[in-house]
């Protein structure tokens, strides 16, 4: 027994060394994405596609840190959506369409909304904290809604995709995907040195146990509270990328149904992991896509009556799927493809 | 006499009409082992948790090295060496023994606001966390995980982190309960180790250890110290046989 025991950590760790190739493959299929695009004859739409799946990847990977490594069960992320989208429709439609300007404002609103908003969230817990961030993501939709001068409910169309120091160079949707691709990267590389530092430790002790945290001398909040603020910075970031991918702003972006789609995402790829984040938005976002077509393709033995209502009403089977998923690969898709190495 | 490094005056904890801790008066000297003993209920653990912060106190006034601590948060006493154990086992039992107790060493060397650098590869962080690995004689197990630990490896594990804190005093709320033989001898052996080195107040039902560590004790009944005194006296007090060691036969 005691032995067992000892070797478990040992074997775990070398699984986890092994399954370093999985990040290193979600790089390398995004970057090969764009040559498999150009020869598909379909590179608009793969692209706009890819680089929706990326821009939520990035998101669902800040929700990650303090969902995934904090507990800390966020309702409000699609908030930081809207901010980053938002200033860079505000700024353009006040003719500054520069992504120098742009991206720093963007984050510099998100990381003030998260850090007065996370001060107050949390001093709750559980579901009081769950209940917070999503009054203070509606607070933003409906301030969103109310602004007459930027579109209102019916949103704001950009001008143009932002510059970059005076080049138009993201007008091309290849230097769009580009550009997003190293945003991924980037905020991938970022968060995986936070999560092992010294920061990342204790963020992940508050998870673990709140009371020992306090009781070897942490203050849990500041923590926590960093770790929001650092989350928010960079899903606002995704929010810039957003609004240049869509060429469009609206409340839409930030509704509660695409909060819980980002916890969906995250636990769809699996908690904790970082790069599960990605692959769960990949998932998700491609199923959502998708499916309509494999239904129609997969129900050839059916009368055209039920294999057309059946595609129309693909919803209904995209929701019991996400949730069979959660319910039988606990861990998500990363836990999945663990378990897989194991047996 | 030098001054006491832990003073309560008045101590007080109520839950509406339950009375659980009542005017505690307590002086703890600067490297004395303090045992506490009462029957169960008498509100020792309450106690603790009023004088590391984990509760606030109705009443009375926690001093600590000199200074009035009684307004300050755990993790803020913690931080003056006023460490803690828990009666009910408290580990972060995803990370490593090891981890649990470099974790706890990092809290007392530099800034934690650190975003880069392995955390788990600061040298200096593993290596003073080995050296208290060893000390409470689980450096063997250094690799395994806080939750994979039998019962009595956690507490001894706990003991471990409370040492990483660099404590001047390290409350112990019943290190043995539910150890078996071996693991609750190895912890006594640690804290005869101890005795001496750090002030410990120490709540503890086993009285064998707790006469045998003990250079003091404090009979908490129904949340009031009856008396403070040596073992000696303590053992011949009739107040104290009354009221607690006669009825449990044990002397
Ligand atoms: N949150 C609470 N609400 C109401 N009563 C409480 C609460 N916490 C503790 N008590 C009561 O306070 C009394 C003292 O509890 P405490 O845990 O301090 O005793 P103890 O001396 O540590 O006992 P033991 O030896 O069993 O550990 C008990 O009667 C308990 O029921
Ligand atoms: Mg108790």
């Amino acid at each position: 027994m005691t032995e067992l025991t000892h070797m478990r950590p040992a074997s775990m760790s070398s699984a986890a060394a092994r399954f370093d190739l999985v990040p290193f493959a979600i790089f390398a299929a995004f970057a090969a994405a764009p040559f498999l695009a150009s020869a598909s004859g379909a590179e608009g739409y793969v692209l706009s596609l890819l680089t929706r799946v990326m821009i939520f990847g990035i998101a669902a990977m800040s929700l990650d840190l303090i969902l995934g490594y904090g507990a800390l069960v966020s309702f409000g992320h699609a908030a930081f959506f809207g901010i980053g989208a938002y200033a860079v429709g505000i700024l353009a439609s006040h003719g500054i369409e520069d992504a120098l300007v742009q991206v720093p404002v963007a984050l510099a609103a998100s990381a003030f909304f998260a850090a007065v908003t996370g001060a107050i969230s949390l001093r709750t817990k559980g579901v009081y904290f769950i209940m917070i961030t999503l009054a203070f993501a509606q607070m933003l939709y409906f301030l969103a809604s109310s602004l007459a001068a930027y579109g209102g409910d019916d949103g704001l169309t950009l001008p143009a995709r932002s510059l970059v120091a005076g080049s138009g160079l993201l007008e091309s949707d290849y230097a769009l995907y580009g550009t997003t691709l190293a945003c991924l990267l980037g905020a991938y590389i970022l968060l995986r040195a936070v999560v092992a530092s010294r920061f990342g430790r204790v963020l992940r002790g508050t998870k673990e146990n709140i009371t020992r945290m306090e009781a070897i001398g942490f203050q849990p909040f500041s923590f926590q509270l960093a770790a929001y603020v650092i989350s928010g910075m960079i899903a606002g970031l995704a929010g810039c990328l957003l609004a240049n991918q869509a060429e469009f702003v609206s409340p839409a972006f930030m509704t509660w149904q695409r909060s819980g789609e980002l916890i969906f995402m995250v636990v769809l790829g699996g908690l904790g992991s970082l790069h599960g984040a990605i692959v769960g938005a990949a998932a998700f976002l491609l199923l959502e896509e998708f499916l309509p077509e494999i239904l129609h393709a997969a129900s050839f033995f059916l009368s055209d009556d039920l294999r057309w209502r059946l595609t129309e009403n693909w919803q209904m089977v995209f929701g019991p799927i996400l949730i069979l998923i959660v319910l039988f690969a606990r861990g998500g898709i990363m836990g999945l493809l663990r378990r897989g190495h194991h047996g | 006499m030098a001054e006491p490094l832990l003073e309560l005056r008045g101590l007080r904890k109520t839950y509406g009409a339950i009375v659980v801790t009542d005017d505690v008066n307590l002086s703890v000297r600067s490297g004395e082992l303090h045992a506490i003993i009462g029957p169960n209920g008498a509100g020792k653990t309450t106690l603790i948790h009023q004088i590391s912060g984990s509760l606030n106190s109705d009443a009375g006034q926690v001093l600590f090295d000199g200074e009035d601590v009684t307004q300050l948060p755990m993790h803020r006493r913690v931080l003056r060496g006023l460490a803690r154990s828990f009666q009910i086992t408290c580990i972060l039992p995803a990370f490593s023994a090891l981890e649990n107790v470099a974790l706890a060493v990092q809290a007392r060397s530099g800034s934690s606001f650190r975003f880069f650098g392995d955390a788990a590869r600061e040298r200096a962080l593993n290596e003073a966390a080995m050296e208290y690995l060893s000390m409470v004689g689980l450096a063997p197990r250094a690799r395994v995980a806080g939750g994979l630990l039998s019962h009595g490896e956690k507490r001894q594990l706990e003991l471990a982190i409370g040492l990483a804190t660099q404590p001047k005093l390290l409350l112990l709320d019943e290190p043995l309960a539910g150890t078996g033989h071996e693991e609750s001898l190895r912890v006594v052996e640690t804290l005869q180790k101890l005795k001496g080195r750090i002030t410990i107040m120490l709540i503890e039902h086993d009285m064998d250890a707790v006469f045998s560590l003990a250079d003091r004790i404090s009979v908490l009944v129904y949340g009031r110290v009856i008396s403070t005194d040596t073992p000696e006296r303590i053992r011949a007090n009739e107040e104290v046989r009354a009221a607690y060691l006669g009825e449990e036969e044990v002397v």
